[in-house]
């Protein structure tokens, strides 16, 4: 049974995407699910340490408002063996500030294959799917897959009653050292 | 009056693992593939060394070696593309094998209920006896168990459509 090569559409739509690194493994993830990159030390400057049992990948958080950000390690999701990032991807529409090494490059994809059915743990999470770029199979991160319901729930249980405003309160600016994409 | 005897024959292919033969149905077999350049990304999926680029397509690489000899193949190693079903959906997966493949023809004997899973039946050839493989028992898939000691998320997302062009 000969194996067929994938058909192409006519029409190939492009996705914009970032490849980055942790430690030394390369991902991708969709431009559009970016809000802004920040210097790790700039968003963790005022963020405050959380501890909720058995989520290790997230040791600090900061509040924005009235919403509340959590500071993703991306190499201990991973399970990878490298220190915690110094970049910081904030996620549209999730409440994840992934930390991760650096930026290789951001490029398009026109084809993404979906993750194949042998993978069948928590990656399926984790991953939109799988492209192929110059020959390199990259996996394409799902934004919110850092997180799940549940962890969130934990999270949440887990912060600190805020601090009432002028009581030493450290208010983390918006307006500097990130850059918005989008 | 002649009796004649049934004999039905089936294609299949031999692969070898180690010093060790096995043999899976021929109609569910693409291709040999040369050693190629393996893909590693993090995932919790055991058995699952990573992914090949073969013609455009993304085709995990599933060690059964471990399984089947008990052992790692360390030196290796061609690829033998084969389906593996998943319900009503297939998809192809990469077995790393020792060395070239054999097609042949030969009869298959059912298993028994007391053979394990991942034995479809036996068929014998040049007077060795063979394991016809049950890929979909030997490979992992949706319906494997969680590995012991990695919690598996609640709410986990249906598999994704199998292909899916890039939306932006």
């Amino acid at each position: 049974m000969p194996m067929a090569a994938p058909t192409k559409s006519g029409l190939l739509r492009s996705e914009q995407i970032i490849l980055f690194r942790i430690g030394e493994q390369l991902f991708a993830l969709s431009s559009s699910s970016v809000q802004e990159v920040r210097g790790a030390d700039s968003l963790s400057g005022g963020a405050h340490e959380i501890s909720a049992p058995g989520i290790d990948k997230v040791r600090q958080f900061v509040r924005r408002g009235p919403n509340t950000l959590f500071l993703v390690s991306g190499a201990a999701h991973f399970g990878l063996s490298a220190p915690d990032g110094i970049l910081a991807f904030v996620l549209r529409n999730t409440r994840t500030a992934l930390l991760v090494d650096s930026i290789e490059k951001m490029t398009a994809m026109t084809r993404l294959q979906a993750l194949p059915l042998s993978f069948c743990h928590e990656e399926q999470q984790w991953y939109r799917g799988l492209t192929a770029l110059d020959q390199t199979v990259v996996p394409v991160v799902r934004p919110e897959g850092f997180l799940s319901d549940d962890e969130l729930m934990m999270l949440d249980a887990a912060l600190p009653p805020p601090e009432v405003p002028g009581e030493d309160t450290e208010v983390e600016a918006d307006d500097d050292f990130g850059t918005e994409l989008n | 009056m002649t009796v004649s005897t049934d004999l039905e024959l089936k294609s299949f292919v031999l692969l070898r693992l180690g010093e060790r033969r096995f043999a899976v149905a021929a109609g569910g077999t693409a291709e040999l593939v040369a050693p190629s350049r393996l893909f590693r990304f993090p995932h919790n999926t055991a058995k699952i060394e990573g992914v090949i680029l073969r013609r455009g397509r993304i085709v995990p690489v599933c060690d059964i070696a471990e399984k089947l000899i008990g052992k790692y193949l360390s030196s290796r190693r061609f690829y033998l593309i084969a389906l593996r079903h998943y319900g009503q959906r297939t998809e192809w997966v990469a077995l790393p094998v020792t060395g070239e493949c054999e097609l042949i023809n030969a009869e298959l004997t059912p298993a028994s209920a007391s053979d394990e899973p991942h034995v479809a039946g036996w068929l014998s050839h040049g007077g060795d006896v063979i394991e016809v493989l049950n890929l979909d028992a030997l490979t992992p898939g949706p319906n494997e168990l969680p590995r012991p000691g990695v919690p598996e998320r609640l709410g986990a997302r249906p598999a994704h459509p199998a292909e899916a062009e890039a939306r932006p």
